[in-house]
């Protein structure tokens, strides 16, 4: 046996003998993300109800495929092609990828799932049911070192969110100067993502952290400091800003299937 | 004022043992150190722990109550709702010798694998200029007490005794991170060597160590992630790597 | 079963600041050392050391020398002192605490990037070096790390990290052992298995720390057993004056468990202020005669004083510890203290909560987690604590070598003469380096033109039967109960203020506690067994509280850390004489000695009126002792 049953070791026989509810946390964790992959993995293939002017699911955004919608395109530009391999693709699936794997290598979301998903550990002082543990030394998980990549990538994406949040505060027909519910939940997703990003570790390391001399660098040093205070907030904007991309999907694809009716304050 | 506790205190050597009910009084404000402490005195006169100056500072009373790991010093008995039984067992990180008393060596020998501090040949005393702002980061990490409860909850080597040889633990990625931060230390390897020989990668950020510190340092988030983030800058991205070897970056 | 023996050049026993510094000199003097710890590595009771290291660098305000600090040093002592060994530490304090930064400690800084420096209670300038509230953590984690430096250079050359450094941690040693008059090694126990360990070196330095635990309010760890000045003592070294014992002002008094925990002189010099139950700041009323020059006497002169120190006095606060500890003593004696018997310190009115958790970082930390007082809102409840015993064992200033038995040194809290009857806070760090330093480098010296000096059997055999004597009485007393009595015969008889009678009570009784110490018995194996621990530390304390009780009763005067309710005030006769004790096998014998006079140059660096408050004319007229 190995772990807290090796033989050097206090023979006690509970894997731990925590008396809280220790075991709450991960659920709930679990539950939520395999809730958001199961409905993010649904509307990927569904490939339809993510465009009404002039609101466009963050799922879609930027649409590049030559099978998007007319009018959801990024100023018309459709480099990737609507079939690989004689297989339909859905448009989600070529942008999934970036914002997906910004947040799988994520520090943050790597602490919940492997706590929630691989119990490695379920909880503090929680014995972990693996026998063998090599951590992020081999692959995959070394691929986790990327995260920077995915970083610079969800920036990009961080700005067409937000150009998709200014354009919709248009009307129906393309018309500048309204705002509708359909504006503001784009603009609280768009917002929340800058928010996650810039809160992120690799973004407190690239404006400052990697710093010998704060003292050198002083304009680095305040960056620096500000993102520390939003880091303080990671996990925060990591459940926020997933729940209003997810939130702002729903609506858009409320609003397109007819479902639901955007309602125009002005 | 004062009330009787159940406490179930873990007895034995590294043979065999097991958990031991005991009733003791118990007074308004005590710790749980107190409390054992009394058992001692009472009824258990040859009970083993280890502490020390019972105030948060020396990090010698480290042990695991209700299964987590904290100070028995700055544990306070009415955190706990009355008529709960409190249970004490050793670190399950670390061999046993004697009921609450484990062999911590382990850290000792980690310490000493870490390359120590290493000034300019040139620095003479009483010449270092260091500006506040460049020695706060380190001095987080100086702050730890060595109480090694981040080292006995962290699944790395909690969960598999083989990893101890490959793996130096958060104690010690803070004390690299110390040295690395450190506006004086010129030693250059400190990165490569963190991951290739102390283990680093190993480190799934699970943030345990972070959740038991006493002293409140916040390991992953200041030390272990920034110190993962420059191996990245060393080690996995080539634009940085290829940047470092044309022009001399600093902190690289 | 064979004998554990291990030889060393020096063994060093305790391994806080003085004892570590006192290796690392060794060694670097290319001897083989052993570092003896009763606890683990690290753990030693320096890192308590909260204010800082008084050290006359001058960063901060640049009129600071050496010169200065001696002044202080003497004043805060009364004038007792060995003159010789606050002109050292005064010289030689500002490089070992620059040393200590090349070896990787990081100080707080100044503007210029420089080591900061703050105020403390006697010291004219701000002077302390300082880490927030942790210096003494952030001392003795840099001797750890200057330790495993060195060993990591002897693991290049010599293929063995431990061939010249060797630490042994949770050992107790419980004899020093001689032959033909001379250190031959010592003898101990391991802590964890209670198997024996023979130690043979012809050089033992003594920095085992203090006596703290000997009284039963204190802010010493179990550590504070005064098993250096035992283990001095019946080796055939003197104690001096032991009757001076420091009481911290401010120890916690609520909660009952961390009763005696100490609360840092920072707190004032922060700008902490205390008042009694009825919100009077009542330090005012209790400044001495011969500090009435320098502290202010109203409370805007000591408010001005926290932003402009040229023009104005220090805060009474701010006065030595042992005028502050009576003080309290005073008040909560006429009913003006709190319900737990403390009176208020409050920082949270001067300072915004953000710096009051910057500076006093664990000082908050203490108080949230231990009190529920959240000390950036409310005040903090206070007493007086036992902290530093001044007296110890009489060495050579130059190379902390013990008078009377050779290859014996002792440095730190265990050796005397440095402080006088008083240590001003900030001092205490300090010393440690500077006589750490000089221990070891006296010690490799001796070590060198001496050579070795082999164990005799009967030596080993005296000792073995010693540590076997407890397992073999059967229902004899519990170590744990005399402890007891023993701690509240010293808190009611021995303690801040101190009569005759009493204290002809206290040593009645605790030659009686030694009677019934001789039948002490313990219950269960060796192995980590703290009943038989505390059987050791035990005797310890019964010499020292000995030793302290036939000083005091002797010493017919107030001064420092000595107060006679039957002889108040200070008496110049007595501040020429220290109280030597030495152990005839039975008994501790207190007897006078002259104290050394200072010399000229020193004499002159004091206005002669203020040496008239603490000379006799005579001696004022003699102007220095060449």
């Amino acid at each position: 046996m190995s772990g807290v049953f090796s033989p050097t070791r206090a023979k006690i026989k509970e894997r731990t003998l925590r008396t809280d509810k220790w075991w709450l946390q991960p659920l709930l964790t679990f539950g939520v993300l395999f809730s958001f992959i199961i409905y993010a993995t649904f509307r990927a293939f569904e490939n339809d109800n993510y465009f009404t002017e002039p609101l466009i699911s963050p799922f879609y955004s930027p649409c590049l495929s030559e099978a998007c919608v007319p009018g959801s395109t990024l100023f018309g530009w459709t480099p990737v092609s609507a079939q690989i391999f004689n297989f339909a693709l859905s448009p989600a699936l070529i942008i999934l990828i970036f914002p997906l794997g910004f947040r799988m290598t994520c520090y943050y979301y790597r602490k919940a799932y492997y706590r929630a998903f691989w119990l490695s550990p379920p909880a503090c002082a929680v014995a972990e049911p693996h026998e063998t543990y090599s951590g992020e030394t081999k692959a995959p998980l070394i691929l986790q070192n990327a995260h920077r990549w995915f970083f610079y990538a969800g920036l990009v994406f961080n700005v067409f969110l937000t150009y998709d949040a200014i354009i919709s505060f248009k009307s129906e027909d393309g018309q500048w100067g309204h705002m509708s519910v359909g504006s503001l939940v784009l603009l609280i997703s768009s917002s929340l993502l800058w928010f996650y990003s810039l809160s992120c570790h690799t973004c407190r390391h690239t404006v400052g952290g990697r710093l010998k001399h704060f003292s050198k660098h002083p304009i680095r040093y305040k960056l620096w400091t500000w993102v520390s205070i939003l880091n303080h907030k990671h996990q925060q904007f990591a459940w926020y800003s997933l729940a209003a991309v997810a939130f702002a999907d729903i609506y858009v694809r409320q609003v397109a299937s007819g479902a639901w009716t955007n309602f125009y304050f002005f | 004022m004062a009330r009787k506790l159940n406490l179930r205190i873990w007895r034995g050597d590294s043979t065999s043992g097991a958990l031991q009910d005991v009733q003791v009084d118990v007074n308004e404000g005590e710790v749980v150190l107190d409390v054992i402490h009394r058992v001692q005195a009472t009824q258990m006169g040859d009970l083993a722990v280890r502490w020390n100056c019972k105030a948060g500072k020396c990090g010698s009373c480290s042990m695991e109550i209700n299964g987590k790991p904290r100070l028995a010093c700055m544990t306070q008995v009415a955190a706990y709702p009355e008529g709960e039984t409190i249970t004490v067992t050793p670190l399950r990180t670390f061999p046993v010798i004697k009921d609450l008393v484990t062999d911590v060596s382990f850290n000792y020998k980690k310490a000493m694998e870490i390359p120590a501090y290493a000034p300019p040949a040139d620095l003479a005393p009483g010449e270092a200029r260091m500006q506040q702002v460049d020695v706060e980061r380190s001095q987080e990490f100086r702050k730890c007490i060595e109480c090694f409860l981040c080292q006995n909850v962290c699944h790395v080597i909690r969960d598999h005794e083989e990893n101890k040889k490959s793996f130096a633990g958060p104690r010690f990625f803070i004390r690299i991170a110390e040295l690395d931060m450190h506006p004086l230390d010129i030693l250059k390897n400190r990165k490569k060597t963190a991951q290739e020989e102390h283990g680093l990668g190993m480190c799934n950020i699970t943030k345990c160590c972070t959740e038991v510190c006493p002293e409140h340092i916040r390991i992953t988030d200041n030390a272990i992630i920034p110190m993962k983030e420059r191996v990245v800058d060393v080690k996995y991205d080539p634009a940085r790597w290829l940047g470092s070897k044309i022009r001399r970056r600093e902190g690289i | 079963m064979t004998l554990e023996r291990h030889n060393y050049d020096v063994l060093v026993i305790g391994a806080g600041g003085a004892g570590l510094r006192a290796a690392v000199e060794a060694r670097e003097a290319g001897l083989r050392v052993a570092i003896i710890c009763k606890s683990l590595f690290g753990k030693a009771h320096t890192v308590m050391a909260e204010g800082g290291a008084a050290a006359s660098m001058g960063n901060v305000n640049d009129n600071d020398n050496w010169m200065v600090h001696f002044r202080d040093t003497m004043r805060g002592g009364k004038f007792l002192n060995h003159y010789r060994m606050a002109e050292l530490h005064a010289k030689e304090a500002p490089d070992r605490i620059w040393e200590l930064e090349v070896w990787g400690a990081l100080f707080d800084r100044t503007k210029e990037g420089k080591i900061s420096q703050r105020n403390f209670g006697g010291h004219e300038y701000p002077r302390l070096a300082h880490v927030g509230d942790r210096t003494g953590l952030e001392l003795i984690r840099t001797m750890q790390q200057r330790i495993v430096a060195l060993q990591q250079q002897d693991g290049r050359d010599f293929g063995d990290m431990e061939s010249h450094i060797k630490v042994f941690a949770e050992l107790t040693i419980t004899d020093i052992l001689k032959e033909n008059g001379k250190v031959s090694g010592a003898y101990g126990y391991w802590r964890e298995s209670g198997s024996e360990v023979l130690f043979e070196a012809p050089a033992v330095i003594i920095a085992t720390g203090g006596v703290g635990k000997t009284f039963k309010i204190t802010s010493n760890s179990w550590e504070g057993t005064g098993d250096g000045h035992a283990l001095a003592l019946k080796a055939g070294a003197n104690l001096v004056d032991m009757e001076f014992l420091q009481f911290h002002p401010t120890g916690m008094v609520w909660p009952p468990s961390v009763r005696g925990i100490l609360v840092t002189e920072s707190v004032r010099g922060e700008g902490g202020v205390l008042t009694n139950i009825n919100g009077e700041r009542f330090m005012f009323n209790y400044i001495p005669e011969v500090f009435k020059k320098m502290y202010a006497d109203n409370p805007e002169e000591a408010d001005r004083w926290y932003t402009d120190q040229d023009n104005n006095r220090r805060p009474p606060e701010l006065l030595p510890r042992d005028e502050v500890a009576r003080a309290i003593n005073s008040e909560v004696k006429a009913g003006r203290g709190t319900e737990h018997g403390g009176v208020f310190l409050d920082v949270s009115k001067r300072l915004s909560a953000e710096v009051i958790k910057k500076r006093l970082p664990s000082m908050w930390h203490q108080f949230y987690e231990l009190a529920g007082v959240d000390i950036t809102k409310e005040p903090m409840e206070v007493g007086p604590t036992c902290h530093y015993v001044m007296g110890g064992v009489e060495v050579e200033p130059d190379t902390a070598a013990a008078i009377g038995v050779p290859g014996l040194f002792a440095a730190g809290e265990v050796a005397g003469g440095m402080h006088g009857s008083n240590r001003l806070g900030g001092n205490s760090l300090t010393d440690l380096l500077v006589f750490g330093r000089r221990a070891g480098a006296g010690a490799a010296e001796y070590v060198k033109s001496s050579g070795k000096n082999p164990v005799s059997e009967g030596a080993i055999n005296a000792a073995a039967a010693k540590i076997q004597a407890p397992f073999d009485r059967q229902g004899g007393e519990n170590s744990y109960s005399l402890h007891a009595e023993l701690q509240e015969i010293t808190h009611n008889l021995v303690g801040i203020i101190r009569t005759g009678a009493e204290l002809d009570e206290a040593i009645k009784k605790i030659a009686e506690i030694r009677k019934r110490s001789a039948n002490v018995s313990v219950s269960g194996g060796r192995v980590f067994n703290p009943g038989f621990h505390l059987a050791f530390d035990l005797d310890n304390m019964l010499l020292v509280a000995e030793s302290t009780a036939k000083s005091a009763i002797k010493r017919e005067e107030s001064r420092g850390g000595h107060t006679r309710d039957d002889f108040p005030g200070m008496n110049n006769k007595w501040r020429q004489i220290n109280h030597i004790s030495t152990f005839d096998g039975t008994q501790v014998i207190v007897r006078e000695q002259a104290l050394p006079p200072l010399p000229k140059e020193l004499f002159d660096l004091f206005d002669v009126h203020e040496l008239e408050k603490y000379m006799t004319p005579e001696e004022i007229a003699k102007g220095g002792s060449n």
